[in-house]
């Protein structure tokens, strides 16, 4: 069918026949559009870019907040359990061994922090436009490996400075990182979408954020905690995550593969579980937001 | 084969669920004290709305669509169901095309960002690639007028400058149905007109528009079609004209010429036939475009029927709630008034000063009169018309003014002492 010319002279012509696209009353459980989620990639990379340019437009020192925040918590943390209360069984730099606890941490609670509140926040353009409601918790969860990577750089610092050959082993430091990543953006799709409906999701999450922080192996080693605690460590997946990371950089023999496929496991599960109660919600965000 | 089926659409809402989000602990200590009442209300029917019921149509491509209706008639849920923001609750849609939504000019603007980054970001909101943008991006500088605060964050745009460049962007859209919802409301009335010209240069280069608006002049001047809903239900459903009066006389509507064909249905009295009335210039012609400063005649053309008759008319100008603000006579033509006028047909214009009238829709009413006081018969509400800002009464005031009227007055002041 060919139709009238546009200003430029060129001619609309509709050779190909759309492809229909049929909007009605879902019925059944989950709904997860593959095809639909790789049309809106560019979107994606908008929503994480702007909210990257956000975050540091205005501000003095930018990007280096992604190094000052962890850095000085893990020169406290030397002063007061390097120092004080002795935390000994490390033998490596206690400085270098929170530093990596810590950077992957900060990437987890921030991403959680914001992942929770980002429909809410984003209600203007949940209920005026539509794309895959997804993308908005998963966009903040891409921004957090920005900072990530520019604290990585920090850890090359201290390695030269305490005099830690590199071994190949550094390469699979990704791996840790991307089970974070699923298991934040898991925990945060839960949040989220808990959040359009209950705003208590709003005070829950720091509360939540600071338990973990103590049940993490940040300012510890695993292997101090016997007994029941060591159990209940075990079963929070950032144990053994952040046991491979420390592995990868400082030294590879002590990798713990029994932790890191436990963690595996519970990772993928409120990974999936997180995909498919989102988009079991996610149709009824724009009514209820 | 339509570009939009739309099939017995229904949406069923939860009133006071939107906008009321719940508290958790509200729910438990609810669930706790009363636990068998907790469940009988979870149960229990919640009062529900139809904002949509068994609504059903087509439109073709290339269709500009109007639809209409008075506030909480279903033109917004409708809209949202098209662009899938929200799910109906029965029936289905199928789109054959990429629908572009511009359910709010500027959504999803941020503040701290320019206007060239809101460009790219609205533009993938609005589901447009990149490379589709970087194409466009010059055109929708120069559409939205912005060249100079193109790299300005939009936090320190004028409301007008935000809304020209959301249009902007929305209807460079390659989408195949531009869906637009109430974005005239606000801007000048220059960037509205230029807007108007954009839709229809979208529609004809083969796009279908769907066009919602209060502003039925609009709608007039645009659609060639158009939908009224009411109630959530479809009332009328065809040509813009006919659907318009189908919605009955709603004030934002003008109406600057009215013409009587048929002699037999045009309204008359005892000595004169009405032909027809109209706004018009000092020159008698026609005038489309009415200001606070300028002068308009309102002419009525008549026929007088018979000998002997000494006609007189009558007019009454309205505000928008039908207030009268003055009513004029035309005994003040020692040529005409009082005295017999011969059969024929007959044009009188009322001259309106300008810089008389405040901004605002008015509406004229037209009586004419005979020999005797009962010979008189009526017109109510024959045009119907909104009068612009005009900046010569303005000076450089630029807040609002009070009242129906704007008069330019002389002021004096003198020093004592």
């Amino acid at each position: 069918m060919a139709l009238g010319p546009d200003r430029k002279g060129e001619t609309y012509v509709k050779t190909t026949t759309e492809p229909i696209q049929i909007i009605k009353n879902r019925r059944g459980l989950f709904h997860i559009n593959l095809k639909e989620l790789w049309f809106y990639r560019e979107m994606l990379l908008f929503l994480t870019w702007k909210e990257i340019t956000i975050r540091y437009r205005q501000t003095l020192l930018g990007a280096l907040w992604a190094v000052i925040q962890p850095l000085f918590l893990s020169i406290i943390f030397t002063v007061i359990f390097g120092n004080i209360v002795s935390i000994s069984s490390v033998d490596v730099p206690y400085l270098l061994f929170t530093y990596v606890g810590l950077i992957l941490w900060t990437y987890f609670s921030n991403t959680l922090t914001y992942a929770s509140m980002s429909l809410v926040s984003n209600a203007n353009i949940l209920s005026k436009a539509y794309f895959p409601r997804i993308l908005l918790p998963l966009s903040v969860c891409l921004v957090g490996l920005l900072d990530y990577a520019i604290a990585v750089i920090l850890i090359f610092v201290f390695m030269i400075y305490f005099n830690i050959p590199p071994t190949p082993w550094l390469v699979f430091m990704m791996v840790p990182l991307f089970l974070t990543f699923l298991l934040a953006a898991g925990i945060g799709f839960f949040l989220s979408a808990i959040c359009v409906k209950y705003r208590d999701v709003r005070y829950a999450t720091p509360f939540l954020i600071q338990m973990l922080f103590f049940v993490s192996p940040i300012f510890y080693p695993v292997h101090i905690s016997e007994g029941w605690f060591g159990k209940v460590l075990l079963f929070n997946p950032l144990t053994g995550i952040m046991n491979a990371q420390r592995a990868c950089i400082i030294d590879h023999t002590t990798i713990d593969w029994l932790s890191l496929f436990t963690a595996t496991c519970i990772t993928l599960i409120l990974f999936i579980g997180g995909v498919l109660y989102f988009s079991r919600y996610d149709r009824e965000f724009a009514d209820v937001i | 084969m339509p570009l939009i089926e739309v099939k017995n659409l229904s949406k069923l809402y939860v009133i006071g669920r939107k906008q009321q989000y719940h508290r958790l602990t509200e729910s438990i200590t609810m669930l706790m004290s009363h636990p068998v009442r907790t469940i009988g209300m979870a149960t229990a029917k919640k009062p529900t709305i139809w904002a949509l019921k068994n609504v059903s149509f087509n439109v073709n491509r290339g269709e500009v669509v109007g639809i209409i209706g008075a506030n909480g008639a279903g033109k917004s849920t409708l809209l949202k169901i098209l662009t899938q923001i929200t799910y109906p609750t029965e029936g289905e849609v199928r789109l054959r095309g990429r629908a572009g939504a511009l359910l709010e000019v500027g959504t999803g603007f941020h503040p701290e960002l320019t206007g060239r980054e809101n460009i790219y970001q609205n533009g993938a909101l609005l589901g447009m690639k990149k490379r589709e943008i970087d194409k466009k991006f010059d055109e929708i500088v120069r559409f939205s007028e912005m060249e100079k605060f193109i790299d300005t964050p939009v936090k320190r745009y004028s409301s007008g400058m935000y809304v020209r460049l959301g249009f902007a962007v929305a209807a460079h859209l390659e989408s195949d149905i531009l869906i637009v919802d109430e974005v005239l409301a606000v801007g000048d009335a220059r960037f509205q007109k230029k807007c108007l010209r954009k839709m229809k240069d979208v529609s004809e280069g083969g796009r279908t528009v769907l066009f919602v608006s209060h502003d039925l002049t609009s709608i007039k001047r645009l659609c060639s079609r158009t939908i009224l809903l009411k109630d959530g239900r479809l009332i009328s459903d065809g040509d813009t004209e006919k659907v318009i009066f189908d919605y009955g006389g709603d004030i934002k509507d003008t109406t600057l010429k009215r013409d009587w064909k048929d002699h037999g249905e045009a309204p008359q009295n005892g000595s004169a036939v009405l032909l027809g009335v109209r706004i018009c210039n000092e020159n008698g012609e026609d005038l489309t475009e009415l200001t606070t400063d300028t002068p308009f005649g309102i002419e009525i053309r008549y026929l007088v029927k018979q000998e002997q008759v000494h006609p007189g008319l009558s007019l009454t100008l309205h505000d928008t709630w039908h207030y009268p603000i003055f009513n004029t006579f035309n005994n003040h033509e020692p040529k005409w008034y009082g005295r017999t006028s011969p059969p024929g047909i007959y044009r009188s214009i009322c001259m309106v000063p300008g810089k008389l009238l405040n901004s605002g829709w008015f509406s004229i009413s037209v009586r004419l009169m005979g020999k005797e006081h009962s010979d008189s018969r009526l017109v109510p509400e024959v045009l119907k018309l909104e009068i612009l800002d005009g900046p010569l009464v303005r000076g450089d005031y630029t807040g609002d003014y009070h009242g129906v009227l704007r008069p330019q007055l002389e002021w004096i002041t003198r020093k004592k002492e």
